[in-house]
């Protein structure tokens, strides 16, 4: 666990699937069956060529950072979070996520860097995919 | 069809408050609504077309008309953030063309230090669909925006100095503005040294947050001539775009003013080097130095070396650009820059900018404004407004 927030996802019958997998640390992931699209953010059909017959396939849970930013001083929940980094990580499967990296020297990071998930129980059957240097 | 010289603005009015504790939200939209329609000479009963985004309150445009006694031939609340009120005037113009209307009113107001509403944009996204993928990870608006800057200097170099260069230029115009909320000028190394919040954007790379508002009234050629007071601003070209997450792809290095741009510039029939002042959507630096480049002042990658040693300074600089201070040091009225964009480039084009930033014989100004998130979804319109001889 991070010591960050951790809110519990608004599940929809539409992304049931995806925070299923959280819940057992795995990152699943739409897939077209059409056109063979990674589909992000989950939905229940391919935003590339608009069909409905989509598969969810575990990812490989690792990435790199396409970009981060150390924020210093977060909203709501995260008032009281201190310095967090807030990322993009390119999924080696495509997608490019929002997301935090946690469990490192935020100091240190750097754009390219290789990351892994990590998962943060809710506590409601679901988890939220942080990531961590590789 | 083509909307170009078919609608001119007429009036406009920025709120010179940039704090209103005194007045309620509608009572902003009511007094810039007064002021710009006293500056085009023209009363409430004239109106016939009414334009207001998400800042109106209640039910939107059907709340403000009832609330301003408005008899209707048209009504549009376009939603898309701080790029609303360019979104409208291209709407309003349209409209007018086409003969659905003769007198449009666009209104904006918003009150974040005073009326209890926080920074960082406006409206929930609780019930959207992309909200469980963004809302929990801490994303703020300057950590958002900050993701763009960082993946930007990673892919061409850009400097957090060049960046500062883009704040010095905007209050080095703010100081000639006696309503600027940030009035003083400052340095790069006064940038550099403000405190960090979200690295790599500095306090000093934020727009100030203000209360305030602001109304711009479009009118039909003929109106326009009626007038006759050699102010009206012909709307000459419009363009609008929307960039989302591209399916989970999204590229943080451009804005969909890429798209927007050429669309304007196209109906206008000029191109970037006919333009005689900018006003460029301002939220952060980044925002400026990234639209810079997609509205083709030069090419992408080199927005740093452009707003370098005075590149955007009023007014010799290559593209003198938010003279009134812009949302970094004079107004961001509700979190929303764009109608501010449009005041400036008609004071530019009218000849009433202060004397100190007023580019000599302007007769092409762009104006410019970007909505949403550039890390998320971004909607944005360019428009191209001319004088009576353009």
């Amino acid at each position: 666990m991070s010591n960050l927030p951790v809110h519990a996802p608004r599940v929809t019958p539409e992304t049931k699937p995806f925070w299923d997998g959280t819940a057992e640390s795995k990152l699943v992931l739409p897939h077209c069956n059409a056109c063979g699209f990674v589909i992000w953010y989950p939905r229940g059909f391919c935003p590339e060529c608009f069909a409905t017959d989509v598969r969810w396939e575990e990812a490989s849970g690792r990435g790199t950072i396409y970009s981060f930013s150390i924020t210093r001083k977060g909203r709501g929940e995260f008032r009281e979070a201190g310095t967090y980094v807030l990322a993009y990580v390119e999924l080696e499967e495509g997608p490019r996520v929002l997301t935090n990296i946690v469990d490192c020297d935020p100091d240190s990071l750097s754009v390219g860097q290789a990351v892994r998930v990590v998962f943060d129980d809710t506590g409601q059957g679901t988890a939220l995919y942080r990531f961590t240097p590789a | 069809m083509s909307i170009r010289g078919k609608a001119a603005i007429v009036g406009a009015f920025e709120h010179p408050l940039r704090e209103i504790p005194h007045l309620s939200l509608p009572q902003v939209h009511a007094e810039v609504a007064r002021g710009a329609l006293a500056d085009a000479g023209l009363s409430f009963g004239d109106v016939d077309a009414y334009f207001c985004a998400g800042d109106a309150p209640g039910f939107g445009g059907l709340s403000m008309a009832d609330y301003l006694g408005l008899e209707l031939k048209a009504l549009e609340s376009t939603e898309t953030g701080g790029s609303s009120y360019l979104f409208h005037v291209g709407h309003a113009a349209a409209l007018i063309a086409a003969g659905k209307c003769s007198v449009a009113l666009i209104t904006m107001a918003g009150k974040p230090r005073t009326g209890g509403a926080g920074p960082g944009g406006s409206g929930g996204i609780g019930g959207s669909p992309e909200g469980p993928w963004e809302n929990w990870w801490g994303i703020t608006v300057p950590g958002a925006y900050a993701l763009a800057a960082q993946r930007h200097m990673y892919e061409y170099g850009t400097t957090s100095a060049q960046l500062a260069e883009i704040k010095v230029a905007a209050s080095l115009h703010a100081q000639h503005n006696p309503n600027a909320f940030l009035p003083d000028a400052v340095t790069v190394e006064e940038v550099l040294e403000s405190p960090m919040v979200a690295d790599p954007l500095h306090r000093l790379d934020c727009c100030v947050i203000t209360d305030g508002g602001g109304a711009v009234v479009l009118v039909n050629e003929e109106i326009a001539r009626s007038i006759g007071n050699g102010r009206a601003v012909k709307v000459l070209g419009h363009g609008e775009a929307v960039k989302h997450s591209d399916r989970g792809r999204i590229d943080l290095t451009y804005t969909p003013a890429r798209w927007s741009g050429p669309r304007a510039f196209e109906e206008a029939g000029v191109t970037p080097a006919d333009i005689d002042y900018a006003s460029i959507y301002d939220s952060f630096t980044i925002t400026v130095l990234e639209t810079i480049e997609d509205l083709g002042f030069c090419e992408k990658g080199e927005g740093g070396r452009f707003v370098s040693d005075g590149g955007l300074v009023a007014p010799h600089g290559r593209l003198p650009f938010n003279t009134d201070g812009g949302g970094l040091c004079n107004n961001h009225p509700g979190n929303r820059g764009g109608m501010t964009k449009i005041l400036e480039a008609v004071r530019q084009v009218r000849g009433e900018a202060h004397p100190a930033v007023q580019v000599p014989d302007c007769r092409l100004a762009l104006a410019h404004g970007t909505g949403g998130n550039l890390a998320t979804r971004t909607a944005a319109a360019t428009l191209i407004l001319g004088s009576e001889d353009a």
